[in-house]
């Protein structure tokens, strides 16, 4: 087996035993990055530098007996809306092309202090509003399975990378799903964690009272092990919740004796893929097999959870987004008369088509005379919903369902009309109004070679029961990687370099978005070409979505 | 389309969402605004008479903590991400005549 074959857990043994070392890693993971990296772009920088440096100084925390956790040494990847002190924090956005963080996230500390080695930053929908990560302002991420289609959003770069074998595990964050649905896209496993669990301090905020960090992993053993790692209660995160039972990994156990498992009817209705409807149900039978009690019930609301979503999700994100005004940090318009017209024009020209719309939507939703019809009303539904979930589990342990209608669609497809791509979030949106905990676990290929994802949802502080369910489930298969991530030799060989992308260390760069020896994507030809990304970034090409 | 969005309405939007759009944008907007709430009107279906509306899922109140810094001077630190700086002050443009 070669190293960045295994996962997570199985690495951080073969470290702690001495048989690899924490260097040897980090370089299988590069080495992966700099072949596939061309085709898939994953990553928005890539740290190599520093990340060999620290990986000569945890390897000598191992040997010294000081670092003894499980993945100590394991080389990881972190979404690029998580701030990382002194590494670019872009969030995908041309308005914080060059945001250099002065300090780091509490769930990237937490990683930190575990031992792990950030390789760098994922890609993802800018300021994560898409479902595809082709809103990116630095070019499309596609999906290792095939390049040709998306890998979902709009932790996209994250989950492309885990499957790619670029890294051994991912941080994300889903704020309607964008960790399980990219993790169904591309054939790995991540949590959502419930609300308040994983500390959002230096989490660049989408949608507050939605958003949460959790992990993306080749299987739910790795993802247990992450989420019991960053979570933690968190003084400067008013809205994090303190917790006993973050001892995830105990629930890794394959028994689902009288689990009670509910089906939803209406999450099996108009919409959804025959394939995917087919895989998941069959993915239910291996449970009951295995002594599950699963039975069918009507959920209800669940098509209002998506209208609410939206009103909810974009009136806090033309909040949140209004600290972007080119006086702090990121870009800066260069003509303008006065301070408005400076704020209006950097907001203008650095936000993209997604960002605008939501904001705008936003704007709209909470203006006086708007405010009590439709955000007043979208928190109403949210109780109702909520309340239906409480019900839901008064019956049931788990819920099982799918966590997106299709696989994974070509790219270009998407944005040209949004509220179809809205569309696909019907299954995980409600999740995130209910402050729920969901998983996605990989439980099929269809005929089209795509990864199809089985997603369990628990109650409020029930992580473990759906970590039990899908560890169980999971003993039933063998976890795949994509052929382009294994016939990687080849196309070194081809290349004639591996490190086809790689920048010579010190290499200036003209917008000043190149860190001393961080490699990053050309982020300005990212914009100006189609090359990537099949449309053009501003909006004017094949595909591209305008406001 | 049952929300016909005015160019006020667009007009006073963007001044609350300080964005500046193209007058093609401004019809793009128009056009997405008024699809969404079509869609989004699909709420007034549901009946959420004395229902209140809730903002977060957990009964938390207000969390307060002492107000004490605990964190340096990173004034320099900040500062290298300003578009543009004098002594030692983010530099906007004249606000006041």
């Amino acid at each position: 087996m070669k190293i960045w074959e295994m996962t997570a857990l199985e690495l951080g043994r073969k470290i702690k035993s001495g048989e690899i070392g924490v260097a040897e890693a980090a370089k299988a993971s590069l080495e992966q990055i700099g072949a596939l990296e061309p085709e898939i772009h994953a990553y928005v920088t890539v740290d190599e530098d520093n990340a060999l440096k620290k990986a000569a100084e945890i390897q000598k925390r191992i040997d010294s007996g000081e670092l003894t956790g499980p993945l100590a040494g394991v080389p990881a990847a972190v979404k690029d809306n998580l701030c990382t002190e002194g590494l670019l924090t872009t969030c995908s956005s041309k308005i914080l092309y060059n945001f250099v963080p002065t300090y780091t996230a509490e769930a990237v500390r937490n990683l930190e202090k575990a031992g792990a080695v950030i390789l760098g930053k994922t890609n993802m929908d800018e300021f994560a509003m898409g479902s595809t990560t082709e809103t990116s302002a630095f070019g499309a991420t596609r999906n290792p399975w095939n390049p040709e289609h998306v890998p979902g959003g709009s932790s996209g770069g994250s989950c492309a990378a885990v499957a790619a074998g670029e890294c051994f595990y991912a941080l994300g964050s889903d704020t309607g799903g964008s960790i399980r649905q990219p993790s169904s896209f591309c054939g790995v496993t991540g949590i959502k964690p419930t609300y308040g669990t994983v500390s959002r301090y230096g989490l660049i905020a989408y949608g507050s009272s939605l958003d949460q960090i959790g992990p993306i992993a080749k299987n739910v053993s790795d993802c247990a092990a992450v989420l019991e790692t960053i979570a933690s209660y968190d003084k400067k995160d008013s809205t994090s919740i303190p917790r006993t039972d973050c001892d995830f990994t105990s629930a890794l156990t394959d028994d689902v004796q009288g689990l009670r498992i509910g089906i939803p009817r209406d999450y099996f209705g108009e919409g959804l893929d025959p394939e995917v409807k087919a895989a998941v149900l069959s993915a239910a039978k291996v449970l009951e097999e295995k002594g599950a009690v699963v039975e069918e019930f009507d959920l209800s609301l669940v098509e209002y959870a998506i209208p609410a979503y939206y009103v909810i999700a974009s009136a806090e994100a033309s909040s949140n987004l209004s600290r972007f005004d080119g006086v702090k940090y990121g870009l800066r318009a260069k003509d303008y008369e006065g301070l408005h017209s400076m704020y209006k024009k950097s907001r203008s020209e650095g936000f993209g088509p997604e960002v605008k719309r939501r904001i705008m939507l936003g704007s709209f939703v909470l203006s006086s005379g708007y405010y009590d019809a439709y955000y007043l009303k979208a928190l109403r539904t949210k109780a109702l919903i909520k309340k239906a979930f409480d019900k839901a589990f008064e019956r049931f342990d788990v819920i099982l369902g799918p966590a997106a209608p299709t696989t994974a669609p070509r790219l270009g497809e998407s944005l040209s009309d949004p509220l179809k791509m809205y569309l696909g979030d019907i299954y995980t949106v409600s999740v995130n109004l209910a402050g729920l905990p969901g998983m996605t676990v990989p439980c099929a290929v269809d005929s089209k070679g795509l990864p199809i994802g089985l997603q369990l949802i628990g109650d409020c502080f029930q992580e473990k029961k759906i970590i039990r369910a899908g560890y169980a489930f999971e003993q039933s298969r063998v976890y795949q990687e994509p052929e382009l991530a294994k016939n990687v030799r080849t196309a070194r060989d081809a290349a004639g370099d591996g490190m086809s992308g790689r920048r010579e260390p010190g290499a200036a760069r003209a917008d000043g978005t190149y860190m001393g020896g961080v490699y990053t994507p050309d982020k300005a030809a990212c914009i100006a070409s189609d090359k990537i990304t099949g449309y053009k970034a501003d909006g004017t090409g094949k595909g591209g979505a305008r406001l | 389309m049952a929300n016909v969005i005015s160019d006020e309405t667009i007009e006073y939007v963007g001044i609350l969402a300080k964005l500046e759009l193209s007058g093609e944008e401004k019809e793009e907007a128009k056009k997405d605004m008024g699809r969404m709430l079509d869609y989004i009107d699909m709420l007034n279906e549901l009946d959420t008479g004395g229902v209140e509306p809730m903002s977060h899922v957990f009964a938390m109140h207000n969390v307060f903590r002492e107000d004490v810094v605990t964190n340096g001077d990173e004034r320099e630190k900040i500062l290298k991400n300003a578009p543009e700086q004098k002594d030692g002050s983010f530099k906007v443009p004249k606000t006041v005549e």
